[in-house]
C-alpha cells in the first residue's frame, strides 16, 4: 500500500480508450514505467485531481499486466467529467490499492465461475476474469453473462468478442436491455436471462452491477438453487479515506473501503441494509 | 509521589512552558478551553473544557498535503511541519481514557501517521475530579475520576498539587520541575480520592450499564422499534459529534489557494445528510438512520470490533451540549429496555 496512506503518488495516463459513448479506459503507470503499486483484482484504488476532487474506482487490469494499470471510468460528475477530457501524458494522483479484493486464491480455486455484470459493473469484474484466464489451469469452467443498455453500452466489446469468446472453457452470453438493430444477440434484463441460463447450482458465482440488478440476480441465483454462500458482489465504493478510519463507508461493523469491497452474499444478508 | 504548594503554580507551569509548549484548561469568555500557556495564565475553576481534548491530536482541521498542477504535470508535496513536543495539562479521566479509543482507530494498521506524530510528541497530564457533575457517567465505563490515566497524574487537594508519573514521558516532565517538588506520602491523595468516590457513587448516571446491550445481537438492536421514537426530534446539527472526544469522522477536502491546491482533513459528522451523499443517492436517508448509525457505531459495532470497548467515555458532553436533549444515556436506556 501506498507507503503515507493519504498521501498520494503520482501516475501518468500512457493511454486512453473510449469504450462507450460514456465510459473510458485510462492507461497509469509510475513516471519511470511500471505499475505505480501492485494489487489483486476486485482492489480499487482513490485517483484524484486538484481542483476536481478525488474518487475511489477499481482497478480495471489483472494483476497478472506487470506494465500498467488500467480503470474504465463511466463519466457522471465533476472528477470523472475531467477525466474524460484529459490527454495521454497527463499526470494524476493516486493512491491504494484498497479492499479485500477477491478470493482468487483461496475460495475461487479448483471451482467453476460464473461472472455476471450489468453496465460499468463489468469494470470490477474484467480483473478477476483476465487474472482467471492467465492463471486458467487454477479455475474450473468460466461463464459470463453480461449485459447493457444497448450494444453500444457494452464495455470491453472487442476484447469479449476477440479474447474472451475465441477461449477454450469460456463461454460469454451478452443481452441488451431492447433490441436494436445490428444486434442478433439475447435482448433482456440481465436477471431473467441468468435464469433462462439456469447455470449448474455446483459453480460460484460473482455479480457486479446497479444494486438493483444485484438484487434480482441473487434472487434468481437462489431460485435456481444457489446458497448464499456460493455468490459474491463487490459494492459501490462510497470511500473517502480508504483505510477504515473516516467512518464514511461503515456499515454494521464492516468498513466497505477495508472488509469489503467484496462480500459474499451470506455476509451481506447478515449487514444492515444501509448499501 | 510529590507535592508542589499551589503558590508555585505559576513557576511550575513557568518551568515546564520553558522547555515545551504547555497547554493548560482556562476561562475564555466564561468558557472553559485550552489555551497555550502565558504568564499568569489562571487554571480554569470549572470540571471541564467546553470541547474536549482531542484537537491535540486530531485536530478540528489540518492540512495534509499540496497539489500543484502546471499543464500535464503534477507535484505532490507532503507540507507537514515538523511536530514538536508539547504537554497538555489538565486533562480529565474521562478526556484521556478517549485517547485510547482514538488509538484504536488511528494507530490501527495502516497507522495515520498524522495523528501518531502528534500522539509521540504529545505529553499528557491528567487532573484528577473533586466535583463530578450530574451528567458524568464515566463510572459506566469503569474510568475512576478519581485516579486518572495519563503520563502524569496531578491531584489538587489541601493547598498543594500532588503529581505521579506514570511513564517515561511523564518522568521526564517531572524532571522540568524537579526542583519544585518535594516527596509525599500521598495521604491528602488518599482521603480526597475517598470523598470522591462517595460522591461519584451518588450520581443520577451512576447506574448506567452499558454491558447489558451486549445481551442482544447487532441486527437485533438495529432494527429497534425505539429508534423512531428517539430519533424523531433530532435536528441533524451534528452538535453531539463535534464535541465528543471519541467521535472521529472524519472528510478530506481541497482548498485552492491560487497557486495550490491544499488537501485538508476536516472533522465531519454522521449526523449530516451529505456524510453518505454519492452521486448515486444516500445510503441513509433519513435522519432516524444516521442518528441510529452515531449510537450503534458507538455501542455495538464499535465494541465489536474492539474488544468489546465502547466508543464513548461518558464526559457527559453531549448530555449538556444537545439543543434537544437527547443523549447515549436515553438511547442505551431505551434499547435496554425493549430487551427486558
Ligand atoms: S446534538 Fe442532539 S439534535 Fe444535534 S445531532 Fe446530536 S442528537 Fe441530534
Ligand atoms: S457520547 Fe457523549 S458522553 Fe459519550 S464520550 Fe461522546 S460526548 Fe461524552
Amino acid at each position: 500500500m501506498t507507503k503515507e496512506t493519504l498521501i498520494p503518488l503520482l501516475g501518468v495516463v500512457t493511454d486512453i480508450r473510449a469504450d462507450t459513448p460514456d465510459v473510458k479506459t485510462f492507461r497509469v503507470e509510475a513516471p519511470n514505467g511500471g505499475k505505480v503499486f501492485e494489487h489483486i483484482p476486485g482492489q480499487c484504488a482513490m485517483l484524484s485531481i486538484p481542483g476536481a476532487g478525488e474518487g475511489m474506482f477499481s482497478i480495471t487490469s489483472s494483476p497478472t499486466n506487470k506494465e500498467f494499470m488500467e480503470f474504465s471510468i463511466k463519466k457522471c460528475g465533476k472528477l470523472t467529467s475531467w477525466l474524460h477530457q484529459m490527454e495521454v501524458g497527463q499526470e494524476i494522483a493516486i493512491r491504494g490499492p484498497y479492499g479485500n479484493g477477491f478470493p482468487v486464491d483461496t475460495e475461487f480455486q479448483g471451482k467453476d465461475l460464473l461472472f455476471i455484470a450489468g453496465g460499468i459493473g463489468l469494470a470490477p469484474l474484467h480483473s478477476v476474469i483476465n487474472y482467471c484466464r492467465d492463471n486458467r489451469d487454477k479455475y474450473g469452467k468460466i461463464d459470463i453473462v453480461y449485459g447493457s443498455r444497448s450494444m453500444d453500452d457494452l464495455v470491453d466489446y472487442k476484447e469479449i468478442i476477440d479474447e474472451w469468446c475465441a477461449e477454450d472453457g469460456i463461454d460469454v452470453y451478452l443481452t441488451i436491455d431492447r433490441a436494436q438493430e445490428g444486434w442478433d444477440g439475447h435482448v433482456g434484463f440481465v436477471p431473467n436471462y441468468v435464469k433462462e441460463l439456469g447455470f449448474d447450482t455446483n459453480k460460484t458465482a460473482v455479480i457486479c452491477g446497479p444494486p438493483i440488478m444485484i438484487k434480482f440476480t441473487l434472487a434468481g441465483l437462489v431460485e435456481l438453487g444457489f446458497d448464499k454462500t456460493q455468490v459474491y458482489t463487490t459494492m459501490e465504493l462510497r470511500m473517502k479515506c480508504g483505510v477504515g478510519k473516516c467512518g464514511r463507508c461503515n456499515i454494521g461493523d464492516k468498513y466497505v473501503c477495508k472488509d469489503g469491497p467484496v462480500f459474499r452474499c451470506d455476509q451481506l444478508a447478515e449487514m444492515p441494509d444501509e448499501y | 509521589m510529590y507535592q508542589l504548594s499551589l503558590d508555585n503554580l505559576q513557576n511550575f507551569f513557568r518551568q515546564i512552558a520553558a522547555h515545551e509548549k504547555l497547554y493548560i484548561p482556562t476561562d475564555k469568555d466564561n468558557v472553559a478551553v485550552y489555551a497555550e500557556y502565558a504568564e499568569g495564565m489562571q487554571l480554569t475553576q470549572k470540571l471541564n473544557t467546553n470541547r474536549s481534548a482531542k484537537d491535540f491530536f486530531f485536530p478540528q482541521t489540518e492540512n495534509l498535503y499540496d497539489l500543484r498542477m502546471n499543464g500535464k504535470n503534477l507535484e505532490i508535496e507532503d507540507t507537514r511541519e515538523a511536530c514538536e513536543d508539547f504537554v497538555v495539562f489538565g486533562v480529565r479521566a474521562c478526556d484521556v481514557r478517549s485517547f485510547a479509543i482514538l488509538d484504536k482507530v488511528f494507530l490501527a494498521d495502516p497507522v495515520d501517521s498524522y495523528y501518531k506524530n502528534r500522539r509521540e510528541h504529545g505529553t499528557v497530564v491528567s487532573l484528577a475530579c473533586t466535583r463530578p457533575e450530574e451528567t458524568c457517567f464515566c463510572q459506566s465505563f469503569g474510568i475512576d475520576a478519581a485516579a486518572p490515566e495519563g503520563d502524569a497524574a496531578c491531584w489538587i487537594a489541601d493547598g498543594s498539587l500532588y503529581i505521579k508519573a506514570n511513564t517515561e514521558k511523564g518522568e521526564t516532565l517531572l524532571s522540568y520541575v524537579a526542583d519544585l517538588l518535594t516527596e509525599s506520602d500521598g495521604s491528602a491523595v488518599a482521603a480526597q480520592q475517598e470523598k470522591t468516590r462517595q460522591l461519584l457513587a451518588k450520581l443520577p448516571l451512576a447506574n448506567t450499564d452499558f454491558e447489558g446491550m451486549k445481551k442482544t445481537d447487532l441486527m437485533a438492536h438495529f432494527k429497534s422499534p425505539k429508534w423512531a421514537g428517539l430519533s424523531e426530534a433530532c435536528l441533524g446539527c451534528g452538535t453531539c459529534t463535534f464535541v465528543c472526544p471519541t467521535c472521529q469522522c472524519y472528510d478530506i477536502r481541497e482548498f485552492d489557494t491560487g497557486s495550490c491546491v491544499k488537501k485538508f482533513r476536516c472533522w465531519d459528522s454522521c449526523m449530516y445528510s451529505d456524510f453518505t451523499l454519492m452521486a448515486h443517492g444516500n445510503s441513509r436517508n433519513s435522519q432516524l438512520e444516521r442518528f441510529r448509525q452515531r449510537f450503534m457505531h458507538k455501542l455495538v459495532y464499535f465494541p465489536d470490533n474492539n474488544d468489546g470497548v465502547f466508543g464513548c467515555v461518558g464526559c457527559g458532553r453531549c448530555l449538556a451540549k444537545c439543543p434537544i436533549s437527547m443523549n447515549i444515556v436515553k438511547v442505551e436506556k431505551a434499547l435496554e429496555v425493549q430487551d427486558a
